[in-house]
């Protein structure tokens, strides 16, 4: 029985779309982290935030950057 | 047509200082014998691989920004698949976004970085620093 978070949300909000990002790098594996949990792996929407929009080109990015071996596929600890 | 590309492919760090120089001039010429033309180029070092590639933990990063006709992206991909000394490769096509980003980087597209075809001998070119771009933007 937990009771009720009453805590006041802060909202969420995309990051590019606020700062005016159109291009995300895959050649910067260190911004891309901030997408990435402790295993290397996405970060859903829900807790980033981004956009549909820019969450496809973050994943994207990912990808791309996880071929050229700048970030793990698979891992603990990735930070 | 020309199209802006971007190939970054990894070296296998066996090599010597001259044998991956000599590498990196084989796939520049490579681009400008097919009508290309190099944008700009980065060289990354020696850098220590996210996981193992062929048992190898480093290698040779290099990136090679161009313009080039989209048949030759195949071409290109073929030499690196046959090129042992290559154990990775990425062939990016830019949008607009892309573009500018790395016009902001590298400083507007001048007319072609000057790449003689008759001398392959790569010119000692300081390894351009990635790591300072800075996406501004606050958590």
């Amino acid at each position: 029985m937990n009771p009720p978070t009453v805590e006041v949300k802060k909202k969420k909000y995309c990051r590019f779309k606020k700062a005016g990002i159109k291009y995300i790098d895959y050649k910067d594996p260190e911004f891309l982290k901030r997408f990435l949990n402790e295993q290397g792996k996405i970060l859903p929407r829900r807790l980033t935030g981004t956009s549909l929009k820019y969450q496809r080109k973050v994943a994207q990015a990912v990808k791309r950057a996880r071929h050229l071996a700048l970030l793990p596929y698979v891992t603990d600890l990735l930070k | 047509m020309l199209k802006q590309y971007e190939t970054v492919f990894i070296l296998t760090p066996v090599l010597s200082e001259v044998q991956m120089k000599e590498a990196v001039a084989k796939f520049r010429d490579l681009i400008v014998a097919n009508q290309g033309e190099v944008v700009y180029e980065e060289d990354w070092g020696l850098k220590k691989l996210a996981y193992p590639i062929q048992k190898k933990t480093t290698g040779f990063y290099h990136l090679l920004g161009f313009k080039a006709d989209p048949d030759f992206i195949a071409k290109l991909e073929l030499q690196y698949r046959r090129d042992e000394r290559v154990i990775r490769y990425l062939t990016f096509a830019m949008d607009k976004h892309a573009i500018a980003y790395a016009e902001k980087k590298h400083g507007p597209a001048k007319e072609a970085v000057p790449v003689k075809e008759e001398k392959p001998a790569p010119k000692p070119k300081k390894p351009a620093v990635d790591e300072d771009i800075d996406i501004e933007e606050e958590d």
